[in-house]
């Protein structure tokens, strides 16, 4: 395990699994490597990666572009397969928990078709699982509740701003009640003052629903903010350099990012990047 | 922009006011100078012939003699423009439509022939589309044919089709739509393969996460991607089909239709019927073409399109 190599963890080995979390682990990586091949030749997007994400928990993925940490998202979702190692999301290959219909999926950009209005985006997932239409507009209606976009039902997404368009998505992924929730990058588009704004509302919702949220992120302070658990992560090859647990309360306040607790994370967030960034 | 111009109740007028600033003008001035043009032409083109008159019958002749002359001729090189309208007046308004005479008896039946062979080439072009995007042998396979189809001059096959087809026993209106058919598919296909392609990667990606399947996907990501390009496509279509019923009707011994027309003209040297042919396939194809956008504008309205 590469995780103990560059940084002392002060706890034990968070990814020991069954040790430190009582529940059954929703994703549980072992040895987990890809390798694209590139017109370039090869590139090791993820390398001999060790991880386990307990239910419940709001996992961040840091790192600089290129560590694999998106790569990592999209092998939990089936989308990438992996050449090494392997993969369980709730106890179950990827590709059988992406036909379960495990996990909702939130891309970099809301993807919104631009066909539909706001409720039928939303409903999008739900006419594809079948769902009956009264229990789709109930879902739809629900959700779009918990993003706080009840009122747009009818708009068409270019009527809505890009903050309110990620939110749109974010309910689109919400709707068909998947434990497991997996954002890339959702926020990186957006500004500051929107970008605090949905992170407040993203904890919010995740207290509210309970769900496992795998988050992937660019920025310390929004790792730090919304996780109980920051994996970080280095390029070349991509692999998990520190796995630090958050010692911040559940209820978070956006001034608790002034907190010297917040900082002393932060700091050791920087640490680990700086560190993976020694290796080359 | 279009987003504040929309909520300022003032907005209609001024938009009238642009367009009527913007396009009507500009568009007057530029057929203004092309009649004037031809007027221009007429009079240099048929002048030779009327002074060659003139010389045998021993009149005495002006140049306004020459330039009314010019312009009142049975059989012009080229015809003034008010000879043409003067002629499709004639055999539009003043003609009954049943009549064998009658220009929109000739156009109603290209036009069937035309509607007929689109209708055909535009379902013949998106199965085509949903075959090569689906299926990687058919891509391929298919795709080369389809370019290779449109190397062959129209001109060159449309009597074999007619031919062939007459063999068979099928004569009428159908071997002539397979020839709009044969014209009309080609953008057809090009166009809807680029549209079935045209969602993003992480489109396909949002689908895939949900598990639907090929159908799910077609219906619901790739079809409606797709439509805007179909709708331009069909534009084109549209146009050629037209061309490919005219040049069908040319081989099948000149009986009916606006390709008739033009040989029946061309043969007596009838080149004011020959102009008022082509000006009235060229209404129909602007009409045609328009409908098309219209049908276009309603749907995109409708699939939430910005005004």
């Amino acid at each position: 395990m590469n995780v103990v190599a560059t940084t002392p963890t002060p706890n034990p080995s968070p990814q020991g699994g069954g040790e430190s979390i009582a529940a059954p682990s929703v994703v549980e990586a072992r040895g987990l490597s890809l390798t694209f091949d590139t017109a370039d030749g090869p590139v090791q997007a993820l390398s001999n990666v060790d991880l386990s994400v307990g239910r419940g928990e709001f996992v961040s993925f840091i790192g600089p572009s290129g560590c694999g940490k998106t790569t990592f998202l999209r092998v939990i979702a089936d989308l990438e397969q992996p050449t090494a190692g392997d993969i369980r999301v709730n106890g179950l290959t990827p590709e059988a928990a992406r036909r379960a219909r495990a996990y909702g999926y939130v891309f970099q950009a809301a993807g919104l078709f631009p066909w539909r209005t706001i409720e039928k985006n939303v409903a999008l997932p739900l006419e594809i699982m079948g769902y009956s239409s009264r229990e789709r507009q109930e879902r739809v209606a629900r959700t779009l509740d918990l993003v706080n976009l009840t009122g747009f039902e009818r708009k068409f997404p270019w009527q809505l701003s890009g903050g309110m368009q990620q939110r749109a998505s974010i309910a689109r992924a919400l709707a068909f009640d998947a434990d497991l929730l997996l954002m890339d990058e959702p926020f990186g588009a957006l500004d500051e003052i929107v970008r605090d704004h949905l992170n407040e509302q993203l904890l919010e919702l995740w207290a509210r629903t309970n769900k496992t949220i795998c988050f992937v992120t660019h920025s310390i302070p929004e790792a730090v903010y919304l996780s109980t658990r920051i994996v970080v992560m280095s390029p070349r090859p991509g692999r998990v350099t520190d796995v630090i647990e958050s010692t911040l309360p559940k209820e978070r306040p956006l001034d608790i990012r002034e907190t010297p607790e917040f900082l002393a994370i932060a700091h050791r967030v920087r640490e680990g990047l700086r560190a993976g960034h020694g290796d080359e | 922009m279009t987003a504040s111009a929309a909520s300022t109740p003032t907005e209609s007028p001024a938009t009238l006011r642009r367009l009527t600033d913007g396009k009507a003008l500009p568009i007057a001035i530029v057929v203004a100078a092309i009649v004037l043009i031809w007027y221009g032409f007429t009079v240099y083109l048929n002048a030779p012939w009327q002074i060659g008159l003139y010389q045998r019958a021993g009149t005495e002749w002006t140049a306004a003699d020459l330039v009314r002359d010019t312009m009142a001729q049975e059989r012009p090189v080229l015809p003034a423009p008010h000879q043409v309208v003067a002629e499709m007046w004639k055999t539009t308004v003043e003609t009954r439509p049943t009549s064998n005479r009658s220009l929109l008896n000739h156009a109603w039946i290209t036009l069937s022939s035309t509607l007929l062979g689109f209708a055909i080439g535009t379902t013949l072009g998106v199965i085509l589309a949903v075959g090569i995007v689906h299926n990687r042998a058919m891509d391929k396979s298919v795709m080369p044919w389809v370019i290779a189809s449109q190397t062959i001059p129209i001109l060159a096959i449309a009597p074999m089709i007619i031919v062939v087809l007459n063999a068979i026993g099928l004569s009428g209106l159908l071997p002539k739509a397979l020839i709009s058919t044969y014209l009309s598919f080609f953008p057809v296909v090009v166009g809807m393969v680029k549209g079935f392609r045209s969602p993003e990667a992480i489109q396909f990606d949002l689908m895939r996460t949900y598990n639907a399947n090929r159908t799910q996907t077609f219906f619901r990501l790739r079809w409606p991607s797709a439509l805007p390009f179909l709708f331009t496509s069909m534009k084109v279509a549209v146009a050629i089909s037209l061309v490919g019923a005219i040049v069908g009707e040319l081989p099948t011994g000149a009986v009916a239709g606006l390709g008739a027309r033009l040989l029946a003209g061309s043969y007596y040297g009838q080149t004011i019927q020959i102009w008022s042919a082509l000006f009235m396939a060229a209404a129909l194809a602007a009409v045609l073409v328009a409908l098309v956008g219209l049908a276009q504008r309603l749907v995109m309205a409708r699939m939430g399109a910005r005004p």
